[in-house]
Parts: structure tokens; C-alpha cells; sequence
């Protein structure tokens, strides 16, 4: 009976291992106190998937949005977001991402930073969907590196 | 004479004839692709879910009826295209022993529940659901999933994002559970043992 029940629990789990959308590694950061430094995080969204835009067409659908949780010695963290896509599901018109995009991002050294190595780190947060189904918002862990001169 | 004494068998035959089952507008014999047979289905967990009074729901309150038990949020596009399917099918079948019981994911629950419900007039009750529902009926990793429940509590069809059957899929599905007779309790002997049918279903 245990074993039953153990064999069925994972059941509609193994979807929640597949990752629909992974963040590579940001180009590192350098730069001088007071300077204004920009680096792009390079997020894929797997074939067939979308997520919704920064600015999703509803009030409803939860945007892609960068939460940052530490900067160290960066300051800002402005987001510019590369042009949506509009596909429509249902009746309903979405401006959303699919594919590879960038979105870049724009710091400042603070004036008072220690000269070395450090890192920014933040959450992407994001819900997925394809045209049959959609997945609960989930978020993915970035790290930019960045070297005060 | 003899066509007076013929119209009038006819006539006599037809109203006769609406008053039996195959004269009905109601589909006597439905065929689901979706929906197993009776050796083939699972009890389905109870759960007790709150709705938007704060009134405690459980599954076992809907005994002797068919439900549909959706799993949905206010974000999900594909749930958008199924929720006036079922806004039909409650109003339509709503007197026939049908009821649809919608289990909302947001995490903001009711915040953001209320005001989409308003807005796409739906008609059913809403609950908001939680882990241990979704995790007893197998995770529910994407949404839309609807179970189809029989008469008698069990899991007679799984419905795992938009399928190909649509619309008609689920109306079909309803009209056949509800000719068949139950007579079975609802949960009886299960204790809400996680679903088999679910992997089963699961296609994609």
C-alpha cells in the first residue's frame, strides 16, 4: 500500500524538473569608482514556451522582472528589456518572450567601493506557458560578477 | 378513412415516441473518448478547500453528482479558453446532478481570484487551493487540469492542459457520467489515496 502510494506521488511532477527558462552567465562588470557600467543577462526560454513580457497585456499575468537581493558594490540595476513579441492565445493578445533575449542592465560603481572582486546577485522571476498550459511563476538565481578598479 | 386512421397511429406514435428517452434533446448514449471505464477509475481525494465566504468545501459534499474539479489561476491563458466551457456546462447541468468546483492557484488567492471571477461572470464555485490538494492529486504541475469525477467519487477523466478533445470533449464527458447510475459512496475505502490515473493521463 506504501509503495503504491510512494509510485504515485511523483507523478505529475517530472515537469517541474524540465527548466523552461535558464540564465547564463553576465558578462563581467568593470569599473572605477563613480563609473556607469552595463552588462546584459542572457536568459533562453525553451522551444515552444513563452514567458510573459515585462509588461504583460493584463493585469493578471505576472512579468519577467529582475528582484536584486544584493548589490555589493553596485548601485542601480535599471532593467531595459528588448522588444516583446504579441502572439495571441484564445482570444487573448500577449506580449510576451520566447527564444533567446538579453536584457541589460545598468549599474554604478559606488563612489565608495573597495578596489577587487565582488558579485551582484538577484532572482528572475517568471511564469511560463505554452499554447495548451501554463506553469506556476517560478524564479532562477543570477549572478553578475564585477571587479572594482 | 384508412388515412385518417393512419395519421392518427402517427401522430399517437409521436407523441408516445417524445415521451421516451430516445425522443429527448438530451443525448441517451454518449461516448467520451476521455473517460475510462469503471474498472479503470480511482477514487478521488477528498479535500477541504475554502470558498470565497470562507465556507469550508469538501469534495464528499458533492456525493451523487458529477463534478468537475478544475485546477487554474488567474494568470493562466489556456484556463481563460476553458472557463466559459464550464460556465456553460454549470448552467446548463447544474439541475441535472452536475456542479463545476474550480481550485484556484494564485498565490495571492482571492486578491487576485475576486475580481477576475466578477469579471468573466463565472457561476460555479471557486475555491482557493493549497498543497496538499494538489499534492493528493498528483502535483499538478501545469494548468488547466481538470478531473472529471463520477456519481460515485471516482476519477472517471483527466484533462491535462488544452487537449484536442475541447469543449465538446468535456460535454460529452458530463452527459455520459450523468446517465450512468451511482450508487457507490463517495471516498468509500480509499482514505484519499493519491490517484493512479493521473500518470496515465499525463501525455505530455
Amino acid at each position: 500500500m506504501l509503495a503504491m502510494v510512494v509510485l504515485s506521488l511523483p507523478l505529475l511532477r517530472p515537469q517541474s524538473s524540465t527548466e523552461r527558462v535558464t540564465v547564463g552567465q553576465p558578462q563581467k562588470v568593470v569599473g572605477k569608482r563613480n563609473d556607469a557600467v552595463q552588462t546584459k543577462i542572457p536568459v533562453s526560454i525553451l522551444e515552444g514556451y513563452h514567458v510573459n513580457s515585462n509588461t504583460p497585456s493584463d493585469e493578471y499575468l505576472i512579468p519577467l522582472k529582475i528582484t536584486w537581493t544584493s548589490l555589493g558594490a553596485l548601485e542601480g540595476g535599471q532593467l531595459t528589456f528588448p522588444k516583446a513579441e504579441k502572439i495571441t492565445v484564445g482570444d487573448q493578445q500577449l506580449s510576451v518572450f520566447t527564444g533567446k533575449i538579453d536584457i541589460a542592465v545598468n549599474f554604478k560603481v559606488s563612489a565608495g567601493a573597495p578596489a577587487g572582486p565582488g558579485v551582484a546577485s538577484g532572482k528572475l522571476g517568471y511564469q511560463a506557458c505554452n499554447n495548451k498550459a501554463c506553469f506556476p511563476p517560478k524564479s532562477v538565481e543570477i549572478s553578475v560578477p564585477y571587479q572594482v578598479q | 378513412m384508412p388515412s385518417l386512421r393512419a395519421a392518427i397511429a402517427i401522430a399517437t406514435a409521436l407523441l408516445l415516441g417524445c415521451f421516451l428517452p430516445g425522443c429527448s434533446t438530451g443525448p441517451t448514449t454518449v461516448k467520451a473518448a476521455s473517460v475510462k471505464l469503471d474498472k479503470d477509475r480511482h477514487v478521488a481525494p477528498d479535500f477541504a478547500l475554502k470558498d470565497a465566504d470562507g465556507k469550508a468545501v469538501h469534495l464528499s459534499d458533492y456525493k451523487g453528482k458529477v463534478v468537475l474539479v478544475d485546477f487554474w489561476a488567474t494568470y493562466c491563458g489556456p484556463c481563460r479558453i476553458e472557463i466559459p466551457w464550464f460556465i456553460d456546462l454549470e448552467r446548463t447541468r447544474k439541475d441535472k446532478g452536475f456542479a463545476v468546483l474550480g481550485i484556484a492557484m494564485d498565490e495571492n488567492g482571492w486578491e487576485d481570484v475576486k475580481p477576475f471571477l466578477a469579471e468573466m461572470k463565472v457561476n460555479y464555485r471557486v475555491l482557493i487551493g493549497d498543497d496538499a490538494t494538489t499534492n493528493a492529486y498528483g502535483g499538478v504541475d501545469s494548468i488547466p487540469t481538470a478531473f472529471l469525477i463520477d456519481k460515485t467519487g471516482k476519477i472517471a477523466a483527466i484533462h491535462i492542459g488544452l487537449d484536442g478533445g475541447g469543449r465538446k470533449e468535456f460535454e460529452d464527458g458530463v452527459d455520459q457520467l450523468l446517465l450512468e447510475t451511482g450508487d457507490a459512496p463517495v471516498n468509500a475505502g480509499n482514505g484519499g489515496a493519491v490517484p493512479a490515473p493521473v500518470a496515465a493521463a499525463k501525455q505530455h
